[in-house]
């Protein structure tokens, strides 16, 4: 019999973990170019001002300087970038070039970009630079920015406000007339960053005689940066090439463009020679995307029996002194107003969004983009209602939750969903979690003066986008991706594939989806990521897609060279492909299992002997093959999480005791890799819950930009994560496979939020910003 | 002005000239190209430049590389070709307890480290002892994981020898 092609589902360790395990990673950091020049940027100390005189003669002489550009010597080889898209009506941006020309517009903004040959004589140089800013009022806050008579925040603009919607159902108002209960909250959510162990770096490198930009960039969208690329310097897209290769951490922050990488590209291409910018973690802080920043009025409105029938929800969320580009930074608001009560059978609902520009460091799209802030505050008005109502949490949920025969179902906010499983989850943490002996310790615990709390918080998570994403607003960001395989001479097996490699272990399941294709172990296929002159264009790994769609995208490929491999086999054999198979490196009976030649003979026969094939043979061991989604608009996921605290009602301090996340992503390719996926999703769900916050004075000054000051989850800080499993494969790819990525992130704060307003509740107090720091839990128990 | 020094790096004798101000990471990365050694905060937050300065995990990015000079230094790189740490570092790729790998080195010195001088460390002590290593991908289980294996591990087979 033919051994069964199992791969897909196995727990396959990944082969790439050997390098970093051995410390020969390959991170743009530790490249050095012959030539090469190092980058470092005069950034504006204050953040809104008028450059009144800037000299830079005396840092142009200054020892290992190459050269000092400003915006008159560097802005003009590159096209302005604007941070709009057309399908967000009415939405605004200033146009933005790579160093502050006459405004500077936040504190970090680039000024002076200094060339030399070592960073530390860099920055000796940027110390001599003669900046004088006239400072202007700052636009801090984002309520104030849309009081009248606020300055505006940045040039090129007609108001603070970037882009407003209102998203209506026709019988909201009608819905909170009738209903029994109303309850409501106001909710904020800090400013958090994305805190990439490896900080952004980039090394461009131009070469004048043959007109080839190579450029080796600390990304996840490589494609995408070579479309900017070209068109922003007027080069044509052949000649660019990126090159992605290990990446230290990325979450969506690193496909955003910055002025320093597009002036690093500037300058080589001025230069003739690599030029190298790596932040160092101070900039990080200054000119990395921050996140989220909303502040949240909701209400839900319910029956008499605790049923949802509607959300009135008003979203502001403030963004910095321009729309980020390309995707701009309008996105998680967006998905923040769609996503509002996403996993429950609720008719009726009313989102506003307001996003809103001040002078701070621009916020865009982060790990689980906007899932948080719509999880929390759903959640903690489900709580609240599951309170007013004296219900369990559990059983509010329940009776509200979309039942798992419902589908296909359409939200109230108009999102399509295929087929989710929030009651099975639902019912799965219950008993996995031991609920009734949790809530019996907890009720003996209160009587020690020990106040712990259980939250659950179920979630959807938008994976597998397609072109409605970005692509119908005009943005060119592939929706799709591509797959070349090969069998090469020797019998051996190579892929590459556009999708790539941030650590999440794609190229093993990438290897391990054409394997069973192709009859091989994973170990046998080679991967290739993050080279556009190498894989064949597409959209790369952001929102979830790296499985959903790199995978289906490797599996058709896979099946195109199986084809192509039986057909050439059946012509050396005399046979009909119809009877033959691939398994165990070989081309096999399909009926006996038995084998009839080996894939490497195959390879020998078609490479070097392809005289000996019957006259007419297709000899190719190629095969491409490229896949958008073209089912539903998003394949979505669900699941439900829960988290066990203790807060200590003197110090407001909390303690993490157990995290649980049921997770349903659909067909599972690699059970390893999934959970450590979903475990480190939590904890950068649960950072921001309780540590993460970027603050700013008055003034506009961020305070704590250091990793000294700027707190993030330790291993101490943080508790087990137990992690099971429901499978809904999507019926719209052979595959079935969904996103993981984002699940982890979606609801640990949502959790984290209920369980300590849980454990606050005997004492009258509630919580409802975040990050959830000692002294707001002191403040909210009326301590101080 | 440059200064001499001379230092044992994973082994071998060095001799560079360097600027007061390199730190012993820029020494190590820059000059010697031992890149495994990596930068994420340089000020000794975040844990990824850990070496072992005679012995003890220290950050190269607070270490002058004059600093260093008349002691031992030994890098990632050393410490995977005299396959001290093989077992560890098979323990972290079946457990999985590495995403980016950004992170690596320092979590296997620190793991390396504790594991020398408490051979059967709790979990509340494995994290402990990782309160100076800061991974963003894994959420942390994984190593801690890992670590634990790799200390019952060792302790069994050190039962067996004894």
């Amino acid at each position: 019999m033919i051994p069964s092609k199992n791969h897909i589902g196995q727990s396959h360790r990944r082969k790439n973990a050997f390098r970093h395990l051995a410390g020969r990673g390959r991170f743009v950091t530790d490249l050095a170019l012959p030539r090469m020049v190092h980058a470092a940027f005069v950034r504006s100390p204050m953040a809104k001002g008028n450059i009144v005189e800037l000299d830079v003669s005396e840092a142009a002489a200054a020892s290992g300087v190459v050269r000092v550009f400003t915006a008159e010597t560097l802005n003009h080889t590159c096209v302005p970038w604007t941070g709009t898209l057309d399908h967000f009506a009415g939405m605004q941006s200033g146009a933005q070039n790579m160093l502050a020309s006459n405004e500077v517009l936040w504190v970090g903004h680039p000024v002076v970009m200094i060339l030399a040959h070592s960073r530390a004589e860099a920055e000796d140089a940027c110390e001599l630079v003669m900046l004088d800013i006239e400072d202007e009022d700052a636009v801090v806050d984002g309520d104030a920015a849309l009081v009248k008579g606020t300055p505006l925040a940045a040039e090129g603009i007609n108001s603070n406000m970037c882009f407003q919607t209102v998203l209506e159902t026709p019988d909201l108002d009608d819905a909170f007339t009738r209903s029994a209960h109303v309850v409501e909250g106001k909710f904020t959510f800090g400013r958090h960053t994305a805190v990439t162990l490896e900080p952004r770096a980039i090394i461009a490198d131009f070469d004048p005689s043959t007109g080839q930009l190579d450029v080796h960039h600390g990304t996840q969208t490589p494609y995408q940066f070579q479309d900017v690329y070209a068109r922003h310097f007027g080069l044509s897209e052949g000649r660019v090439r990126v090159i992605a290769p290990d990446i230290g951490g990325s979450f969506g922050m690193k496909l955003h463009v910055y002025h320093e990488e597009m002036a690093a590209v500037a300058a080589s291409l001025m230069l003739g020679r690599p030029v190298r910018f790596v932040a160092d973690r101070l900039e990080s802080f200054v000119s990395d995307i921050h996140a989220r920043d909303h502040r949240v009025t909701a209400r839900m409105a319910l029956d008499a029996e605790g049923g949802i029938l509607a959300m009135d929800v008003d979203d502001m969320t403030q963004i910095g002194a321009f729309s980020s580009y390309p995707r701009t930074s309008v996105a998680e608001g967006n998905q923040v107003i769609r996503l509002m009560g996403a996993p429950y059978q609720m008719p009726d609902y009313r989102g506003r969004l307001s996003v809103v520009f001040q002078n701070k460091v621009q916020t865009s799209q982060y790990r689980a983009v906007g899932h948080p802030i719509a999880c929390a505050v759903t959640e903690a008005l489900v709580d609240r209602a599951a309170e007013l109502l004296d219900l369990d949490p559990f059983e509010i949920r329940r009776r509200n939750l979309l039942a798992d025969d419902a589908y296909p179902h359409i939200s109230a906010t108009g999102y399509q969903f295929e087929k989710l499983s929030h009651q099975a989850s639902l019912e799965k943490l219950h008993q996995m979690i031991g609920y009734e002996a949790l809530r019996a310790e907890q009720i003996a615990l209160r009587k020690q003066g020990i106040y712990r709390g259980i939250g659950i918080a179920p979630f959807v998570e938008i994976t597998n986008p397609g072109a409605a994403f970005y692509g119908i607003g005009g943005a060119r960001i592939s929706a799709q991706d591509g797959a070349v395989i090969r069998l090469t001479p020797a019998g051996d097996v190579h892929c590459a594939i556009s999708v790539t490699e941030q650590g999440q272990g794609t190229e093993t399941i990438i290897a391990q989806i054409v394997a069973d294709q192709l009859g091989v172990t994973p170990d046998q296929v080679k991967v290739t990521t993050g080279d556009t002159d190498n894989t064949p264009s597409g959209g790369a790994t952001w929102a979830c897609r790296g499985a959903g769609i790199g995978g289906e995208t490797a599996l058709r490929a896979g099946r195109k060279l199986q084809a192509q491999i039986l057909t050439l086999a059946g012509e050396i054999l005399q046979a009909d492909p119809m009877h033959l198979a691939l398994a165990s490196g070989a081309v096999v009976d399909k009926t006996t299992g038995q084998e009839r030649i080996t894939l490497a003979e195959i390879g020998r026969i078609a490479t070097y002997r392809p005289d000996t094939l019957p006259k007419g043979s297709d000899n190719s061991l190629t095969a491409a093959q490229h896949f958008a989604p073209s089912g539903y608009p998003f394949d979505f996921t669900n699941g439900i999480q829960a988290s066990h605290v203790e807060v200590d009602i003197e110090t407001g301090v909390t303690r993490l005791l157990k995290h649980w996340v049921v997770e349903d992503c659909g067909r599972i390719i690699n059970p390893l890799l999934v959970d450590e996926q979903i475990r480190g999703g939590v904890v950068q769900g649960l950072g921001p819950a309780f540590f993460e916050e970027c603050l700013y004075d008055d003034m506009g000054q961020m305070t704590n930009a250091s990793l000294v000051d700027y707190l993030v989850p330790m291993a101490g800080e943080m508790p087990d994560i137990e992690i099971a499993h429901i499978e809904t494969p999507t019926l719209d790819t052979i595959l079935g496979a969904k996103g993981v990525g984002e699940a982890g992130t979606a609801a640990a704060g949502a959790a984290a939020m209920n369980a300590v307003n849980d454990a606050l509740r005997p004492l009258g107090a509630r919580i409802s910003q975040t990050p959830m720091t000692p002294l707001r839990i002191l403040t909210a128990l009326g301590h101080v | 002005m440059k200064t001499d020094i001379t230092l044992t790096i994973n082994g071998d004798a060095v001799r560079e000239a360097v600027e007061p101000r390199t730190s012993l990471a820029d020494l190590l990365r820059d000059n010697l190209q031992l890149t495994g050694t990596h930068l994420g905060c340089e000020m000794g937050a975040c844990g990824a430049c850990l070496v072992m300065l005679d012995g003890a995990p220290v950050h190269a990015c607070l270490v002058l590389a004059v600093q260093a000079s008349g002691h031992k230094v030994e890098t990632i790189e050393g410490l995977n070709e005299r396959g001290l740490i093989k077992d560890l570092q098979e323990k972290f790729h079946d457990r999985n307890a590495l995403q980016c790998g950004f992170c690596t080195n320092g979590m296997l010195m620190s793991a390396q480290a504790l594991l020398l001088d408490n051979p059967t460390p709790s979990r509340p002590e494995i994290r402990e002892a990782l309160s100076g290593n800061y991974c963003r991908c894994t959420g942390y289980e994984a190593i801690v994981d890992a670590i634990s294996a790799t200390a019952k591990m060792r302790s069994g087979q050190a039962g067996e020898a004894s």
